[in-house]
């Protein structure tokens, strides 16, 4: 089962005769996931490492009949990408992509209501279903099949939770990298509601950061909903604070949203919260053991 | 990236926004001569430094004639300026702001954001113009009014009247607000802010609307569609190590530690920080060497942190993802040689070809010491910085 993606899934890779996308796109290969194709407009009718390459999102999805599309396009181009996935009704659109202007993710955020399309990310690892499937930049073989959920805002504390569960043999269902920009297309909560009806989740990680108001809003959803355990750690707590330019920020917000908050808001929740981020794989193996 | 008040008042009135008749001055002559060109019985006299609370600090000064404009710009450029957002050592000031005085019949505030729990912008007004909004917005957020803008119709004469109405406005005035809001969120979307705030906004007796301070911000994301507002940047407000780091794709923040911390991706930097504090040690920065890092950016991030005095040890953490160990510690290697490494190492490699980067470590003479994982790698680089001592 796991959630999002499986051997079922068929990718795409936009952007995939660049550099980056042609090194993580093999590597996605090479772990099992079925890559059917790939679009960088102007190679159309070529092939690209023994993928077809096609001019356009839509020429893509109809030749190859793609349910998942991963994001590899420079910055300045990424949205018009994600957006062109949205029009093409791709399911499930995963963005790799750091440094997207804040205001284009805007555009795409209203452009994601009513449509067929989940984008996770952008400015994430990407999601990977154990044994099964691969879409994204995390390394593979720290991966073990299994049955804890993680999520998470930041890349590389995701591969640091997943390791200390492996290590443990503790295996994981799906693991998903939200991204760590402001305006993304799928938050906590979507995941959590996931791994909740997710029969073969037993536990869920989730790993956020300092600012915003997404992983208390997680927090107040998982007291209500949730019915599996939760760990979690907030990244930030020594970071010092950032020199700020007016109180726009703050005022919008209208929440405390320093580390030890979301700690203490995710405790009176019911998440059992990790102070370190090398104590995540332990926590987790004492609450399954509840 | 930030610019100062009189940059973003050029910027407001290309927009329609209106803002008082002014100049800027670097020298106190400059600013005489800017001062006669002013139709005005006061001069206002402002410090151009980035950050806020600059009144309280002493940078903002009336003068009643062109000579006191003349004898306020002599203290107030190249002082110190210390306010609550500059930090004890304060700021110097480089430049003055010299514009007319008005008349002023009430105080506001407006402010332009995103909201990111609906991934919108959201605009801000509240008739406690010209005090502290935070407080404002802790105790009584009921007098702060929002109206989030939908990014397809844009800003609309719906949302200026709720606005403006909200502030209690009428008439003609009403009708200068609302062109004042639509051109302030004309700036901020075409410009790609990240912030603009106007903190007073007010209205004159002669029933004007004006921006009397502007702040703005801009998301560093976008600035490679605005050449002209990159060219607004004053080096001199940032941080030279920072800018340095940033010339190679690095991100760094420096703190007050003694451990210097190189590693990969933003979250796992901070959670960097976060244990080498919960293990009792300081941590010296924030680096994130990034996904893209090459041997040369490595080698970058090595003498940036060698440059800060105070560290006494250094701690590389990563985590290969995007990122290969064997380029990191070939790069580990090469500056350590070639910069004469003076203060213990601890490493911490993990994920792809791991055993080939571990091997390149092993085998280059160094004097590393190996972690083996996260926690490890607090304890020894707190025990190595003690033992520095």
């Amino acid at each position: 089962m796991a959630i999002l993606i499986n051997r079922n899934t068929k990718l795409i890779t936009i952007g995939l005769t660049g550099k980056q996308g042609t090194f993580h796109t093999l590597q996605s290969r090479d772990y099992g996931t079925n890559v059917v194709g790939g679009v960088t407009p102007g190679k159309g009718g070529t092939i690209h490492e023994g993928i077809p390459v096609f001019n356009t999102t839509y020429e893509a999805v109809q030749e190859t009949g793609a349910n998942a599309a991963m994001v590899f396009v420079p910055p300045a181009f990424a949205a018009d990408s994600i957006l062109e996935c949205i029009d093409a009704e791709i399911p499930l659109i995963i963005a790799i992509t750091e440094g997207i202007p804040v205001g284009d993710m805007i555009k795409v955020k209203s452009a994601l209501q009513g449509s067929k399309s989940r984008l996770i990310g952008p400015n994430c690892p990407g999601v990977i279903t154990p044994g099964e499937c691969k879409i994204g930049i995390m390394p593979g073989h720290i991966h073990m099949p299994g049955s804890v959920g993680v999520i998470s805002r930041s890349g590389t504390l995701t591969y640091e939770a997943v390791f200390q569960l492996t290590q443990r043999e503790i295996g994981q269902s799906t693991c998903v990298g939200i991204g760590g920009d402001p305006v993304n297309g799928t938050n906590f909560i979507d995941v959590l509601e996931m791994f909740e009806k997710d029969p073969d989740t037993k536990a869920v990680i989730m790993i956020g950061e300092i600012g915003g108001t997404a992983e208390t809003e997680a927090a107040r959803w998982i007291k209500k909903h949730m019915t599996k355990p939760v760990v979690s750690f907030i990244a930030g707590a020594a970071a010092p604070k950032g020199k700020r330019m007016g109180h726009a920020g703050a005022i919008i917000s209208g929440a405390d949203d320093s580390a030890e908050a979301k700690f203490r808001i995710l405790q009176e929740c019911g998440v059992t919260i990790a102070r370190s981020p090398a104590e995540l794989g332990q926590k987790v193996a004492e609450v399954l053991k509840k | 990236m930030n610019v100062h008040e009189y940059q973003a008042k050029d910027l407001m009135r290309q927009f329609g926004i209106s803002v008082l008749k002014g100049g800027v001055a670097s020298t106190p002559a400059e600013a005489v001569e800017v001062a006669k060109k002013l139709e005005t019985k006061v001069w206002v006299v402002k410090a151009q430094i980035h950050a806020g609370g600059r009144g309280k600090g002493g940078g903002v000064k009336l003068a009643k004639s062109i000579e006191e404009v003349e004898k306020l710009s002599k203290e107030i450029l190249g002082m110190q300026l210390v306010t609550h957002q500059t930090g004890p050592e304060g700021k110097k000031v480089l430049k003055v702001l010299i514009e007319q005085g008005c008349d002023i019949d009430h105080e506001y505030y407006c402010g332009i954001v995103l909201d990111r729990s609906v991934g919108k912008l959201a605009f801000m007004v509240s008739t406690e113009g010209g005090m502290d909004i935070e407080k404002v917005a802790h105790d009584t957020p009921e007098k702060i009014i929002k109206a989030h803008i939908c990014p397809a119709t844009g800003f609309t004469p719906a949302v200026g009247r709720k606005l403006g109405f909200a502030l209690g406005l009428k008439g003609e005035t009403l009708n200068k607000a609302i062109k004042f809001f639509e051109g302030l969120y004309n700036l901020y979307v075409s410009k790609d802010c990240s912030i603009a705030e106007i903190n007073p906004l007010v209205t004159t007796k002669q029933g004007d609307v004006l921006a009397l301070d502007g702040k703005l911000n801009f998301d560093d994301n976008a600035l490679f569609r605005h050449p002209e507002i990159e060219a607004m940047r004053d080096i001199t407000e940032e941080s030279a190590q920072e800018l340095e780091a940033g010339k190679y794709g690095l991100s760094y923040i420096s703190l007050d530690g003694n451990i210097g911390c190189l590693v990969n991706g933003a979250g796992l930097a901070m959670g960097t920080l976060d244990i080498l504090k919960l293990h009792g040690g300081a941590p010296a920065n924030f680096l994130d060497v990034g996904g893209g890092a090459t041997k040369e950016t490595v080698q970058k991030a090595f003498s940036i942190i060698l440059q800060d005095s105070n560290v006494k040890a250094i701690l590389v953490n990563i985590f290969g993802g995007i990122m290969k160990c064997d380029i990191i510690a070939n790069g580990v290697v090469d500056a350590a040689k070639e910069m004469g490494l003076t203060v213990p190492l601890v490493v911490r490699l993990e994920g792809t070809n791991v055993a080939l980067g571990k091997k390149i470590l092993s085998e280059s003479g160094l004097k590393i010491t190996a972690a083996n994982d996260l926690a490890d790698a607090a304890q020894k680089a707190v025990a190595a910085a003690k033992g520095a001592k």
